[in-house]
């Protein structure tokens, strides 16, 4: 058994603002990581990272165009931290070293993202996440903190009361991929989960095969809440043959979307007569898609990008490595010729329910960044607005979790305050197939002290492994597959009522077949199989929280379109989703949007950009 | 890993009802669907015809070892062929394989984009990104073996410690003593001197350049181009200042720093983020030496 004050699980920006954030603090800090840290997908990130840092732009401004972007779903004390810390993050990443793109007095510079009204993008060419993680990661060289790369977390050891209100996080349990060895990691402070998004529940992502949302799942099922799940971020622009992501930046520099008849749709086609391509990346993703739909699509699949007017100086200056990506993945030269680009999952704006500190509802649990959901992003997430939220919240779990005093959270977690069940009939069973397997479902007595639970924790877990390692069944990659290709096929940009139930059916057949899931490899070292198997639980568990919540969600805000309910509804959905895992047996539930920010309270608008 | 919208004609329907109410054009969009969907069926068809005819597969010679399990103690080459999509790549292909033949087969990827570094392997004979080799450029059949010059863990995957603690040898880290005053501010660094580290900060630490290089094979202990490019990345940038630009020079002047390079290129020629390695160390023992002229 490891022993550490703090164990960080995950390795890319939050995760590595956590870790250095409660070292600062004092403690004795461990990440563990199924990939080495470098190799995170926070370096996949292009765009730019959004901080009010000139005089002429303000904290404010940036917090009402968040809450606007969110469609007003995002919490109000959280997206106030994010907009008033992110300035000084983002120049303690200058200071850190970090080489931003510069302007001719030596200021780091920032330009135009969708949805903003001020130009407040701070960037490093259109490789702002690779330069960002790998600033970190030279901090926590510098500073000698632990990690254990290539260890995949596969649970928590929680306490099993039956109310998840009144369990406790002791630590976690991890598989050594080089050696197959199976260890506790105690955590005597806490455990941070940081562990990203879950592009993979998608099969046209422009996240990593590693995001399969593992922290969301393990949290979920050890009793915290997943918190709107339904509120998935399709980008508009994706090569699309790979997924691979063509930044907001070439649209922030003046690039140009267009249909097949060469009509620049944003505006000749009414979808934003204000802001065009540079509208919020919902609005523009439904555009694109209700081109292709209508026979305006090229090839009937995509639309094309423009940026040659840009010249090739200011597209090498700011824009370079996208010329390397649609060359490399697309075969398309950017310089001379308009890229093909479609919608593709990107973001979950939803997660592992926090507060604004990045606490759970379980004691001594945290998230931060993607995999969390405190909530900043409500319905949608701006460009821009995913980089500072990794280093504002990893800095604030990281602390906290340190035992630095922070004061009183605005936001409950929880059924506290004036949550209320939700009144919806799914068609489909959900939630376990029978039999166990969950963190806390042992019965019986209650075990509280720290030893014995991570001890269960560790021998279900070898336990488990054993199991997969020894049956014989089926291959757990035709089960993922199937899985990414009903979510793509209905959960997508455009939503309806029977092809989500549909979904729910589709979800119920996987579960079963995964029940016969095995490992045929049977190597106990780097068994890829084994991780891959232990994810595509995971991935199920996502995909149906997901599915339920854009069922029962019966309007149409930001992200989250319905056929039947063409409107957003605010008397009655100024709500958050709640799913609870209660033991196998999913239960949906609400709790209102706290809109009360510090000096003033958002009041809802008509969204049109 | 790229799917095609499945029921395009149904979802029209629905984004109708979002962005305008039923209207004339209706009827004359309707066929532009319908013929749309008749060239589609159409392409489909040729494509399918195509690929019957062509060399529709690919022959994958994969290297492969496995410490534990019996049979693959030895080291082995195992044949797959691959059905041939265009834009596959080196990646994809291993991908199929593992997932249609052996799930088995293994090796380190993640981002599929060239960002994240993980997947550099040996294709025939060179060290190349998997995810961004394209296979059509390829001879066939094509041999993938792991990284030369690193000890194999299993199949493809090589252990990458020792490339990780050379990294870190060289204080990888940026280091002043003067900060601006004000708390939120930056401080300033020229657009040239941002342009001058600009392509050494684009490592990846893919570890292709330490494999490729044959000094680094014979020398264990040579810091190695990754390692000599980050200490560049730092050396060079302006933000940390004099006395730190000496120090960071003692780290790459040390007996198995830049003086081992013989500037071969094999680094400069693999990289597959196309940094300037060898120059980069040129520069590099350049500045040593007016530095210690400066000293005499």
């Amino acid at each position: 058994m490891y022993e550490h004050d703090v164990v960080v699980v995950g390795a890319g920006g939050a995760g590595l603002r956590a870790a250095i954030a409660a070292q600062e603090a004092g403690a004795d800090v461990a990440m563990v990581s199924k990939l080495h840290p470098v190799r995170s997908h926070t370096g996949a990130a292009e765009g730019g990272i959004n901080a009010a840092l000139r005089d002429a732009d303000s904290w404010q401004d940036h917090a009402y165009d968040t809450m606007k972007g969110s469609d007003y779903l995002g919490d109000a004390p959280a997206v106030e931290a994010l907009c008033q810390e992110s300035p000084e993050e983002v120049i303690r990443l200058e200071h850190w070293g970090m080489p931003f793109s510069r302007e001719d007095d030596g200021r780091v510079s920032q330009r135009p993202f969708g949805g903003l009204s001020f130009p407040r993008t701070t960037y490093a060419g259109a490789e702002t996440g690779h330069q960002m993680l790998h600033t970190m990661y030279e901090q926590v060289v510098k500073r000698g903190i632990t990690v254990y790369d290539e260890w995949h977390v596969m649970d928590l050891a929680v306490t099993d009361e039956d109310d998840p209100a009144e369990r406790t996080c002791h630590g976690v349990v991890a598989y050594d991929i080089q050696s197959g060895e199976i260890s506790g990691f105690r955590a005597e402070n806490g455990v941070i989960l940081a562990t990203g998004g879950m592009g993979q529940v998608f099969d046209h992502t422009t996240n990593a095969v590693a995001n399969t949302g593992d922290g969301v799942a393990m949290a979920y099922r050890a009793g915290v809440p997943m918190e709107d799940m339904e509120f998935i971020q399709f980008h508009p622009t994706t090569l699309p043959s790979t997924g691979v992501l063509i930044s907001e930046g070439v649209r922030g520099e003046g690039g140009i979307l267009y249909n097949s008849e060469g009509e620049r749709f944003m505006f000749e086609h009414g979808y934003a007569n204000n802001d065009g391509e540079l509208a919020s990346r919902d609005v523009v993703s439904r555009a694109e898609l209700t081109e292709v739909n209508e026979g305006r699509g090229i090839e009937d699949e995509y639309v094309h990008l423009d940026m040659r007017h840009l010249g090739e100086e200011r597209i090498l200056d700011r824009l370079e490595n996208i010329l390397h990506l649609a060359e490399d993945f697309e075969g398309a030269d950017g310089l001379t010729e308009p890229m093909p680009v479609k919608p593709g999952q990107h973001y979950a704006m939803g997660g592992i329910e926090t507060n604004e500190f990045g606490e759970t509802v379980i004691d001594g649990l945290y998230a931060a960044g993607e995999c969390a959901c405190a909530s900043v992003h409500g319905a949608n997430r701006l460009g821009g607005n995913a980089l500072p939220e990794l280093i504002v919240f990893g800095k604030r779990a990281g602390r906290h979790a340190a035992g630095e005093e922070m004061g009183e959270a605005e936001i409950e977690t929880g059924r506290s305050g004036d949550w209320q069940p939700a009144d919806y009939e799914f068609g489909v069973e959900v939630g376990e197939t029978g039999g166990s397997g969950t963190a806390a479902a042992d019965g019986g007595a209650v075990v509280t002290d720290a030893e014995s639970v991570l001890g269960g924790a560790v021998d279900r877990a070898q336990e488990r492994v054993d199991e997969l390692l020894s049956r014989k069944g089926r291959n757990h990659a035709e089960i993922r597959s199937a899985v990414q290709e009903t979510m793509t096929g209905n959960v997508n940009v455009f939503r309806e009522e029977g092809r989500l139930e549909e979904t729910l059916g589709d979800l119920r057949e996987a579960r079963e077949a995964y029940k016969d899931v095995a490992v045929s490899d049977p190597s106990r070292t780097f068994n890829t199989d084994l991780i891959h198997t232990i994810e595509t639980r995971n991935i199920l568990d996502l995909a149906e929280a997901l599915t339920m919540g854009a069922l029962a969600r019966e309007e149409f805000r930001g992200a989250h379109w319905r056929k039947e309910h063409q409107e957003r509804k605010d008397q009655d959905w100024l709500k958050h989703t709640l799913i609870s895992w209660n033991d196998g047996e999913p239960e949906l539930w609400y709790k209102p949007v706290v809109l009360e920010g510090e000096n003033k309270t958002y009041e809802p608008k008509s969204r049109s950009y | 890993m790229s799917t095609q919208i499945p029921k395009q004609t149904e979802e029209s329907t629905e984004t109708e009802a979002e962005t305008q109410p039923a209207s004339k054009g209706e009827e004359r969009r309707a066929e532009k669907r319908r013929r749309a969907a008749e060239r589609r069926e159409q392409r489909q068809e040729e494509e399918a015809e195509k690929a019957a005819a062509d060399e529709s597969t690919v022959e994958l010679k994969v290297f492969r070892y496995d410490p534990q399990v019996e049979g693959k103690q030895e080291p082995r080459f195992d044949t797959f062929h691959v059905p041939f999509t265009k834009g596959m790549t080196v990646l994809d292909a291993l991908m199929y394989a593992r997932d249609t033949y052996d799930s088995s087969l293994t090796f380190r990827h993640s981002c599929r984009q060239a960002v994240c570094g993980s997947d550099a392997m040996f294709v025939n004979g060179g060290q190349k990104l998997a995810c961004k080799t394209q296979i059509s450029d390829l001879e066939e059949p094509v041999r993938v073996e792991p990284l030369p010059h690193a000890e194999v863990t299993k199949d493809l995957v090589v252990d990458m410690e020792h490339f990780y603690e050379q990294m870190e040898a060289v204080e990888p880290y940026f280091q002043t003593d003067e900060y601006p005053d004000g708390e939120l501010e930056e401080q300033r660094q020229d657009r040239a001197n941002r342009e001058k580290i600009k392509m050494s900060t684009r490592c990846i630490w893919c570890g292709a350049c330490m494999s490729s290089c044959n000094i680094a094979a014979g020398d264990n202990e040579y810091l190695g181009p990754a390692a000599i490019n980050k200490a560049y990345r730092f050396a060079m940038d302006e933000r940390e200042g004099e006395e730190m630009k000496q120090k960071r020079l003692e780290i790459i002047e040390q007996e198995h720093g830049v003086w081992r390079c013989q500037t071969q290129f094999s680094c400069t020629e693999v990289c597959p983020k196309d940094i300037p390695l060898t120059e980069h160390i040129q520069e590099l023992k350049r500045e040593a030496v007016k530095n210690n002229l400066k000293f005499w």
